[in-house]
C-alpha cells in the first residue's frame, strides 16, 4: 500500500503512471505503482538499490523496449494529449523526441559537439543549416555550457571534462525541446563543484520542462527536488513534498531509510 | 529496520545529547528545589549554593549548542534525528532560563536576610506553588528521557494550577502589604519569586511542547488544547 500525499493546491499534471508493473521475463520489477509527475517541478526518486527506481524511470522513454522479454502493464499518460506512453502502436522515438534522458555516466556521442546536440534533430529530417545552429545555441545555452564551447563545435564531445560532457548531455537531451528530462543519477561520476553547477541547472531547467530524477544521494534529492517517492523491493512506499518527507515522513520504512537506519 | 543508525557513532552522538540534557535538567530541577528551601528557611548557604552552580549550566547550554551544531553539520540529520536537535537547542535555552529562576530566588533571599526580615513574612506559601512548578518540570524531564507524549500533554493540561497557585499568593501578598505597610519591600520581593517560581512552570510546558515535537512532528506551540491533544493521538 503505498502512502501518497498530493498537495493541496496541486500544480498542472504532466504525466501519471497508472498501476506500472513492469516484468524483467518472469521477474516483477514494478507492483502497481502510480504517482504524478507535475509539470515545472522536480520530481526525485529515492530507495536503496534494487528498490525499482531506475526501472520506474526507463519505462517513461521506452528503455525497456530496447531488449526483448520485458513487458509494461499499465499506463503512463502523458499530458496534455493524454496519450499512454506504453501502448504499443505508439512510436518509441516520437515518445524520446519528448521526454529525454540523462545517463549516470556521462556519454556523449564519438562526434563534434555541434553534431552530438544536433543529432536528435537530424533524426527528424531537420536540414536547414541556420535552424540548426540555432538550435544547437539555444541547447547549449540552457545547458549553461556555450560561452565555454562557443568557438570550438567541431571538437570532439569526448574532448570536454566531465561536468562539461554531461552538461553537452543535457545539451542533447534539451535540443528537441522535450516536455520531461529524466535523470538517471547525473552527477555519481562527478566532482562537487561539476555536482553543484548541474544541480544549479536542473533548477533553472525547471522553468521549461518537468523533471524526473533517480539519486543515490539522499541530500541531492532534498536539496534539489520538490517531491520526492521512496520506494522499495519494486512498490510506492511514500509520495510527498519533500520538505515533508525530510522533515515528517509518514511511513516508518522511509523515516528508516532517510535518517540512515538500515537495521 | 532496526530503531540504531547504520553509524554506531552517530547514535552514540545523539544519545550522549540527549544524556546531557537531562544531566542539565537535573541540575537546574536542584536549583529550583535549594532556590525554595534558601527562602523557607532563610539560609545564606544554600542561596550562595545556587548562585554556583549557575555557571556550570550556563557552560552546558554552550557545549550542548556547540555539539548539536557540529552534528547537523557533519551527519544532514533527518526527520525524527532533525526534530531531536531542533527541540534539544530550545530546550536547553528553556533549562538555562530556569536556571536564572533560580539563581535570581537565591539572589532574592541574600537581600531579604542581609536586610533582616520579619520571621511572618509568608514565605511557606511560596512552597506549594514551588513543589507544583518542581514536579512539572521532573515530570517534563522524565518526558524527554522517555519521549513519552501522554506525559508531556499532562504537563501541559497541569500549567493552569500553578498560575492559579501564584494568583492566590498574589492576593494574599496584597492583603499582607495592606496589613502592615512596613512589610511593602519584603513582599514585594516575593512576588518576584513567585513569579520566578511561576516561570518555571512555563519552561516545563515548553519543554513539554518541544517532545510532541519530536515525536509526533507537529509544532504544537500557541495551539489550542484540542490541537495539541489531536496531535497527541
Amino acid at each position: 500500500m503505498s502512502t501518497i500525499t498530493l498537495p493541496e493546491n496541486p500544480p498542472p499534471l504532466k504525466a501519471q503512471s497508472k498501476n506500472l508493473d513492469f516484468y524483467y521475463g518472469d521477474f516483477k520489477a514494478l507492483k502497481s505503482v502510480s504517482m504524478p509527475v507535475y509539470e515545472h517541478k522536480v520530481t526525485a526518486l529515492i530507495g536503496p538499490s534494487g528498490c525499482g527506481k531506475s526501472t520506474y524511470l526507463r519505462c517513461y522513454n521506452r528503455m525497456h523496449d530496447l531488449y526483448p522479454g520485458n513487458r509494461y502493464v499499465g499506463e503512463i499518460s502523458l499530458m496534455p494529449d493524454g496519450v499512454n506512453v506504453l501502448a504499443p502502436q505508439v512510436d518509441a522515438i516520437e515518445v524520446r523526441m519528448r521526454i529525454s534522458m540523462v545517463f549516470q555516466k556521462p556519454n556523449p556521442f564519438p562526434k563534434s559537439i555541434f553534431e552530438n546536440v544536433a543529432y536528435g534533430l537530424r533524426v527528424r529530417n531537420e536540414r536547414s543549416r541556420s535552424f540548426l545552429e540555432d538550435r544547437v545555441e539555444a541547447a547549449l545555452r540552457g545547458a549553461a555550457l556555450w560561452e565555454e564551447v562557443r568557438d570550438r563545435l567541431d571538437e570532439a564531445g569526448s574532448n570536454l571534462s566531465g561536468g562539461q560532457q554531461q552538461r553537452l548531455c543535457i545539451a542533447r537531451a534539451l535540443a528537441t525541446d522535450p516536455e520531461i528530462i529524466l535523470f538517471d543519477e547525473p552527477t555519481s561520476a562527478l566532482d562537487p563543484i561539476a555536482t553543484g553547477a548541474i544541480e544549479e541547472l536542473i533548477g533553472e531547467l525547471k522553468q521549461k520542462v518537468s523533471i524526473l530524477i533517480v539519486t543515490h544521494n539522499m541530500q541531492q534529492a532534498a536539496r534539489v527536488s520538490d517531491y520526492t517517492a521512496y520506494m522499495y523491493l519494486g512498490e510506492l512506499i511514500e509520495y510527498g513534498d519533500t520538505k515533508d518527507i525530510f522533515m515528517k515522513p509518514k511511513r516508518k520504512e522511509t523515516e528508516d531509510y532517510i535518517t540512515g537506519r538500515f537495521g | 529496520m532496526s530503531d540504531k543508525h547504520l553509524s554506531t557513532q552517530f547514535d552514540a552522538e545523539l544519545s550522549g545529547i540527549s544524556n546531557r540534557v537531562l544531566e542539565m535538567g537535573g541540575l537546574v530541577e536542584s536549583q529550583v528545589a535549594q532556590g525554595i528551601y534558601a527562602l523557607t528557611h532563610f539560609s545564606l548557604e544554600t542561596a550562595e549554593q545556587v548562585l554556583k552552580t549557575e555557571d556550570r549550566v550556563n557552560q552546558m547550554e554552550v557545549e550542548i549548542d556547540r555539539d548539536l551544531t557540529a552534528i547537523i553539520a557533519r551527519r544532514q540529520p533527518t526527520a525524527r534525528d532533525l526534530r531531536l536537535l531542533i527541540a534539544v537547542h530550545k530546550t536547553i535555552a528553556n533549562l538555562e532560563r530556569v536556571g536564572d529562576e533560580a539563581a535570581r530566588i537565591a539572589r532574592i533571599v541574600q537581600r531579604l536576610v542581609n536586610n533582616g526580615v520579619s520571621s511572618r513574612l509568608p514565605t511557606f506559601d511560596l512552597g506549594v506553588e514551588a513543589d507544583l512548578a518542581i514536579a512539572q518540570l521532573r515530570k517534563a524531564l522524565d518526558a524527554f528521557a522517555r519521549l513519552d507524549t501522554a506525559k508531556a500533554l499532562e504537563v501541559l493540561k497541569q500549567d493552569d494550577q500553578i498560575d492559579r497557585e501564584f494568583e492566590g499568593l498574589l492576593r494574599k501578598l496584597i492583603t499582607y502589604m495592606m496589613e502592615d505597610p512596613r512589610t511593602i519591600s519584603a513582599s514585594i520581593d516575593l512576588v518576584f519569586v513567585a513569579k520566578a517560581i511561576e516561570r518555571v512552570g512555563d519552561h516545563a510546558k515548553n519543554l513539554s511542547e518541544a517532545i510532541i515535537y519530536i515525536v509526533k512532528g507537529t509544532d504544537v506551540r500557541h495551539a489550542s488544547m484540542e490541537a495539541v491533544e489531536d496531535a497527541v493521538r
